[in-house]
């Protein structure tokens, strides 16, 4: 048994902090959160000039081989440094289902400007009246000659606003039973009938909900059969339940650590030499580690080509429940300073614990709540009955 | 990384599995109780060589690595094993890394079986070893008093204890003999702490994962409302945040041990994290198992108990969480060394 990165690791490592150290700047970390928009053209230029995006992704599409246990590495530093990449995430997780599910003409459109970072896909999967019974769409496409029309809304459609395609599960077959009525297409954004409106977030991410008002998308971008719409979604899920938050805990705690080294007491005392502090400390570190452990126990699992499939949820449930643990009990301990914003100048460690506590509340809610992933848990990994 | 066991690794989890499934069902931790000691399990544990496989090669034994002893550990306490195993290879390890002629006399004794060492954990108080592990069925303790590491006669009359263990306060009288004296011994001693927690840390893994897993069986069996109560998301979900902690707290605990080996700078925080959190895992895995036995749970008749209130000794015998925690921050960041300085500024 080893716990080390290996070689390829640790390089792959030093390779994506020098990348981040140099492209990602105080002025675009400030544009992001200003704008709530966790994506940045320049920025993603940059990663495909540096070969980062084309990770993991077959060679015969341009990729650049990567096991998904280096991956894993690779999004632990991305999201340690808060890196602007959501609509990355979004568009390779949309460009392997279609890897799996497209046709060639599909992966031929698609796949090479995703790997060049040439192209935003966002996710339209849950609706107003959906959460996280996504079967439930209520989103209709019909038919029309070579097209389909669209009719619904979706709710959570990041970078909508600034994507070129959304991802979108619809009910083509309102007889058919509720897993099998569904069809995905690839739904071209720029066109008179969608409306993208803006959500803000208590994070500051910005999000949209999207009405679609006899919309069209030709047929040549459903993906997969009519009525498969559940399996290629399964596809594309597939990763986000074997996410993680360990990297996120790490930067939130390395936050709250330059906070005890350097704040004092009444007395002058460092708040670091505080028993009550290092406890506090001693424990989001311990939670952090596991997180870790779980996510990278995924991506092993991956790696020898087993489905993770409970083990991807607890990696999910335990690190977002303990980063929002942990981000209450770090703005407690941080006093009433805690309360000074994110990048107000007189923050503690520039609000990062602050923004730690808004940003940790989602984690346990997109990507499937914690109630979903437990029942995943209680039903794969314990063998209870439903 | 590789979180896989090595085939020697495998072999050894299933011959420890089955002698512990053959020689300590829960009937005979049962029968051991309250003083918490199978004399006849410990004899068998002792021929399988549990005790030398703990001490390296050069010091007359087996060299097993910190890993295979987490191992073992999980077993036993997946088994609530009544024999001091965890206390015994740890006092061995500590006789070794001290080397002086008193110490190797008396850890040629243990590794033949002729004597069962174990260790003090918590501080000498008013001249007692309190609460000493296997301190009253063991015949000699390793206590650190100041910084003389001292030989003290074991085998005081045991005080009654949630967990029934076999624990003992023991006076540091006369007979006590230094085996070893300076900053030697006591780091010596302190580096034993880092390995009884580790190996605490996996009992508690062990004692977590059986006490889920019986759990999880009567819930899939025990109807009410004519369904099983394990179709409740109520009992089923906490089940499932079990199931993540338990897996994560053996991953921490897996990673400590290799730390020991491949990257001892961290072994010391690792393994005080390794406690802390495994304690707490275990301690919410026994109860929520007892609790969603009902009324049966509360009973002396079903084995949860038995899960339920050997999770909380091993705290008491070691660290309570919060402790551990502050622990693991000591080695993270250093003694809060300033303490004093600025306490009398």
């Amino acid at each position: 048994m080893d716990f080390r990165l290996g070689e390829r690791g640790e390089a792959l490592r030093t390779e994506v902090r020098a990348f981040l150290e140099e492209h990602l700047t105080d002025e675009l970390a400030e544009r992001c959160h200003r704008t709530g928009v966790a994506h940045d053209a320049g920025f993603v230029r940059a990663m495909h000039e540096a070969g980062l995006l084309a990770l993991g992704w077959p060679e015969e599409w341009g990729g650049r081989p990567c096991d998904p246990f280096d991956l894993c590495v690779v999004e632990e530093e991305l999201s340690r440094a808060d890196a602007p990449t959501y609509g990355v995430s979004t568009t390779h997780m949309v460009a392997r289902a279609i890897l799996r599910c497209g046709s060639d003409a599909q992966r031929k459109e698609i796949i090479p400007k995703a790997v060049r970072g040439e192209t935003v896909i966002v996710l339209g999967f849950t609706e107003p009246e959906c959460g996280s019974d996504l079967a439930a769409a209520q989103t209709r496409a019909v038919r029309d000659g070579d097209h389909w029309v669209v009719n619904g809304s979706k709710m959570f459609t990041t970078n909508a606003h600034i994507g070129d395609h959304v991802f979108l599960l619809a009910r083509t077959d309102p007889a058919a039973a509720k897993h099998e009525g569904l069809t995905v297409f690839l739904v071209p954004l720029d066109q008179p009938g969608i409306e993208v409106q803006a959500v803000r977030t208590i994070s500051g991410e910005r999000t949209n909900i999207t009405y679609y008002r006899d919309a069209r998308v030709h047929d040549e971008w459903r993906i997969g059969e009519a009525g498969a719409g559940w399996r290629v979604l399964g596809e594309a899920l597939q990763e986000e339940h074997s996410t993680g938050f360990g990297a996120s805990m790490l930067r939130m705690l390395e936050a709250a650590e330059g906070w005890a080294r350097t704040a004092t007491c009444e007395r002058g005392r460092p708040r670091l030499a505080d028993p009550g502090v290092r406890e506090r400390l001693g424990r989001c570190a311990a939670e952090a580690e596991v997180s870790l452990l779980l996510q990278r126990r995924a991506a092993v699992m991956a790696r020898q080509g087993a489905v993770p499939a409970a083990e991807g949820p607890m990696s999910k449930l335990f690190s977002s429940e303990a980063l929002t643990r942990a981000a209450e009990d770090l703005f407690a301990m941080l006093g009433p300073d805690a309360l000074r914003s994110h990048l107000s100048p007189t923050a503690p460690e520039g609000g990062r614990v602050e923004h730690a506590l808004r940003f940790s509340l989602g984690t346990t809610i997109y990507g499937g709540t914690s109630e979903i992933q437990r029942g995943i848990i209680a039903r794969r990994g314990l063998g209870l009955p439903r | 990384m590789d979180v896989g066991l090595s085939t020697e690794q495998r072999q050894l989890v299933e011959s420890f599995t089955a002698l512990f499934a053959g020689a300590s069902p829960p009937s005979r931790v049962r029968e051991a109780e309250p003083l918490g000691f199978d004399a006849g399990l410990w004899d068998a544990v002792r021929s399988a060589g549990a005790v030398p496989m703990a001490a390296g090669e050069d010091a007359g034994g087996w060299g097993a690595e910190p890993l295979d002893l987490a191992l073992v550990a999980e077993i036993h306490g997946r088994f609530l094993a009544p024999v001091p195993i965890v206390e015994a290879q740890v006092a061995v390890r500590l006789l070794a890394r001290i080397g002086t002629p008193s110490a190797a006399a008396a850890l040629a004794a243990a590794l033949a079986g002729e004597r069962t060492v174990t260790m003090a954990v918590h501080p000498v108080r008013d001249g007692v070893a309190r609460l000493v592990p296997a301190g009253a069925v063991a015949d000699d303790a390793l206590v650190l008093d100041g910084d003389r590491l001292l030989l003290v006669p074991a085998g005081g009359p045991p005080v009654e204890n949630i967990g029934s263990m076999p624990l003992a306060d023991l006076p540091l009288g006369p007979d006590a003999e230094t085996l070893a004296a300076g900053p030697e011994a006591a780091a010596a001693h302190e580096a034993a702490q880092d390995e009884f927690l580790l190996l605490a840390a996996a009992a508690q893994v062990g004692i977590a994962a059986r006490a889920l897993e019986i759990g999880v069986g009567y819930v899939r069996e025990r109807r009410a409302w004519n369904v099983p109560i394990g179709s409740f998301q109520a009992v089923a979900h906490a089940l499932a945040d079990s199931a993540a902690a338990v897996d994560g707290a053996r991953l921490l605990v897996h990673e400590a041990a290799w730390a020991a080996t491949e990257d001892p700078g961290r072994f010391a925080e690792l393994a005080a994290m390794a406690f802390g959190f495994a304690t707490e895992t275990a301690r919410d895995a026994t109860y929520r198992s007892l609790h969603f036995h009902g009324g049966y749970g509360f009973t002396d008749e079903y084995d949860v108990q038995l899960y339920y209130r050997r999770a909380r000794a091993w705290a008491g015998v070691c660290l309570e969480p919060r402790a551990a925690y502050r622990r693991a921050a000591d080695r993270r960041y250093g003694p809060a060394q300033m303490e004093k300085q600025w306490t009398f500024a």
